[in-house]
């Protein structure tokens, strides 16, 4: 009996052992002394998955601490669903680190509602605001306050196969009348014009918001959303039943509704299907991808959303946003260098990240200063063209209201509600926030 | 060992660590759940004790009820389908040659991950190249309907894969107690001038009425909490068309993060699938225990 108490003793003990080792495995990196100051960094960016953005903040971090003689910085990383899992458990527990990855807006909210995130405006007073693309920062603000500062920024063209436009004599449309021409010429060759995988939903939620945006000008969505005015606008309705023309003209692919994007997009990247909508993540697929045919990197252009006539947006307004973004712990006790870093942070990112990684920064990139292949030229200039941009809808709103909208959005598209009751059914559940 | 198993302290050392993790995995997180339904919480902020409120709000949610309706659904056509299974069981069962390699074949399915059949199926059903598609346009249907994007299709296209999933598993327990039926039975009801029929349902069937009352609650239980291919193959949609109790629940936890109304509708979850499980009990009651 002895031998087996013991045997079960070690057993314990060693799983203690193998449980405390877990937790602190791979976890720090960097000492601290005595009199040194150390802020803690939490990113996602394991070197497994995202080896370059890894490489980058690496980078980052061992010029500031040789820059910043007495501060540390202390990295943890982990994969994006553990890091958000993470985040939770540590927000709920007020254990934050002190510099950490967010996302904007819905995603933003309940962490400043619970004072968990320290506003960043005195970082931004300081000359880095110009730095920023117009309309980034902003994702990140809660009544007048900042409280993250963007890396990424995509926006979202209309990828065109150049091949089959040409195959079937359509030109890049300049109107949106041209575009609903071009997609009925396509249509009839038994071609799908449009590539949409909408299971998803934020993909068929893209071509609503431009519709909004070209009829009823960059700012009506935004202000139905932030309830300076009503949903219930003529142009929302109107956006509403041009998708419903689409729809009806077989625009999209068969069987959108029930595909995924990764689904729909396949049609696009298999030459199936004429044009895809979708973020400036799709870039290095039309460029640097070894992995996709050159051929087909080769026929792939891009154009931007056409204007329509008599409508109160120009064709300079971009719907996109920035994805993750830096915020700085309001319990961090040393607030002041986690600033510093922050700020440091987003200034070398931005120099580094389209280059190294192919990610575009949400601050102003010198095109002329880089190498780059031409699309990201294109893109990036465009950028500095942009007379507005609007953030994704879902991330705009609530976590709660964006997924009516995307619910609503996949009946929009499988014609099980009318524009009138779109409007009217966005109207009653943003009210009831 | 005899002195070790009559120690009592012995005894409940060994059984410890199992409970210890059965109260710790399910019994404490039921409770929890059951206290979070009281609460407006989105998972982050301070929790609020709100009462009943979450519970009032799920009386009056018609998508509830549509997913609960679709859940309901499930687990009629799950119980249909044991009809089959059995019927399958007992031709298996019958000594008819291959049995053990038919046996094996339907049990496949059970030894898939979920998703996996998810993804299977989506390349079954989908629009333009899946496999049915192209052969209802291989026999002249030239638009046949795109499965999993039509509401009114979408939930029924999942419970086939659903159905076929669990096929093997009913099958093998089928299989299992007919097996069990002494031999000796059946021979005297032959010599008697029983034919096969009369065999199987007067005889066979009746002898195992306990296990087929264990696969009905299993399959309308499981049915009512059923999760995974519906998440995986259409998340719900279109706009909640393939909805389920256990997808609606999630939606609401993780998508909407409104975790308090989430545990209300897991802890009702609960109660419906206890008072379900007792109801069959009771309904299918037998006077007598038949014994061999």
């Amino acid at each position: 009996m002895k031998k087996k108490a013991l045997t079960f003793s070690a057993a314990a003990l060693s799983a203690a052992l193998i449980m405390g080792g877990c937790s602190s495995g791979e976890e720090t990196s960097g000492t601290a002394g005595d009199s040194e100051k150390v802020v803690k960094f939490m990113h996602l960016w394991p070197t497994g998955s995202s080896k370059q953005h890894n490489m980058i903040a690496a980078d980052i971090i061992a010029e500031y601490e040789e820059n910043n003689p007495g501060v540390t910085v202390e990295t943890e990383v982990l994969e994006n669903e553990q890091y958000k899992n993470k985040i939770k458990v540590l927000s709920s527990s007020n254990d934050l680190p002190d510099v950490g990855v967010t996302w904007a807006a819905g995603y933003l909210q309940p962490f400043v509602e619970g004072e968990l995130f320290a506003p960043l405006d005195d970082v931004l007073d300081d000359g880095l605001q110009d730095q920023f693309v117009a309309g980034t920062t902003e994702a990140y603000a809660i009544d007048d306050q900042t409280y993250g500062l963007p890396l990424e920024l995509n926006i979202a063209p209309i990828y065109y196969n150049k091949a089959i436009f040409e195959e079937h004599g359509v030109e890049v449309p300049e109107t949106y009348e041209e575009f609903k021409e071009v997609v009925e010429t396509l249509e009839a060759a038994g071609v799908p014009p449009i590539a949409l995988g909408n299971k998803d939903r934020w993909t068929g939620s893209l071509w609503y918001m431009y519709l909004a945006d070209r009829f009823g000008g960059p700012e009506v969505l935004t202000k139905a959303i932030n309830r300076e005015e009503s949903f219930e606008d003529p142009a929302l309705e109107k956006a509403a039943e041009e998708i419903q023309w689409l729809v009806d003209a077989n625009a999209f692919n068969k069987g959108f509704n029930g595909l995924s994007n990764e689904e729909g997009k396949s049609e696009f990247m298999n030459g199936n299907a004429a044009m895809y909508l979708m973020g400036t993540w799709e870039l290095p697929n039309y460029t640097t991808n070894e992995d996709v045919p050159q051929e087909f990197r080769d026929s792939i252009g891009f154009f931007k959303f056409p204007e329509v006539e008599d409508g109160a947006g120009d064709i300079d307004s971009w719907v996109g946003g920035p994805g993750v973004g830096l915020f700085v712990s309001e319990n961090s006790e040393v607030k002041d260098e986690a600033k510093e870093f922050v700020k440091f942070f987003v200034e070398k990112w931005g120099e580094r990240s389209v280059t190294d990684a192919g990610v575009i920064p949400a601050t102003v990139v010198d095109t002329g200063a880089v190498d780059l292949p031409e699309m990201y030229i294109d893109v990036l200039d465009e950028l500095g063209n942009a007379s507005n941009l609007t953030l994704f809808a879902d991330v705009q709103m609530s976590a709660n209201v964006a997924e009516t909208h995307l619910n609503l959005i996949q009946s929009l598209y499988g014609n099980e509600v009318t524009p009138a009751d779109f409007v009217k059914q966005h109207e009653e559940a943003l009210a009831a926030e | 060992m005899d002195q070790a198993l009559s120690s009592k302290k012995i005894i409940a050392l060994y059984l410890s660590p199992g409970l210890l993790l059965l109260l710790a995995l399910v019994y404490i997180p039921i409770f929890q759940t059951g206290y979070f339904g009281l609460m407006e919480w989105n998972g982050i902020s301070q929790m609020s004790f709100v009462g009943l409120e979450n519970y009032a709000l799920l009386i009056r949610d018609a998508a509830f009820w549509d997913s609960a309706w679709h859940s309901l659904l499930l687990a009629v056509f799950s119980a249909l389908s044991l009809i089959g299974y059995l019927l399958i069981s007992l031709v298996l069962a019958g000594k008819i040659k291959g049995a053990n390699f038919l046996r094996k074949i339907y049990l496949i399915p059970m030894l898939l991950a979920s998703v996996a059949i998810a993804q299977l199926w989506m390349k079954i059903y989908h629009p333009t190249n899946g496999i049915l598609n192209t052969m209802l346009m291989a026999i002249g249907i030239s638009d046949p309907p795109a499965w999993l994007a039509e509401p009114s299709l979408a939930l029924f296209a999942i419970f086939i894969p659903i159905i076929w999933q669990y096929a093997g598993f009913y099958i093998l327990i089928f299989y299992a107690a007919l097996k069990n039926i002494p031999e000796s039975l059946v021979e005297s009801a032959k010599i008697d001038g029983a034919s096969a029929w009369d065999i199987a349902w007067k005889i066979k069937v009746p002898l195992i009425m306990n296990v087929i009352k264990v696969t009905i609650v299993l399959a309308v239980v499981g049915s009512l909490k059923y999760f995974d291919l519906i998440y995986v193959m259409t998340n719900g949609g279109p706009n909640g068309a393939s909805e389920v109790m256990a997808s609606y629940m999630y939606g609401q936890a993780f998508s909407r993060f409104d975790f308090g109304y989430a545990s209300a509708i897991g802890f009702f979850l609960l109660v419906i699938c206890l008072m379900i499980t007792w109801l069959i009990r009771k309904v299918t009651v037998t006077d007598e225990d038949i014994q061999y």
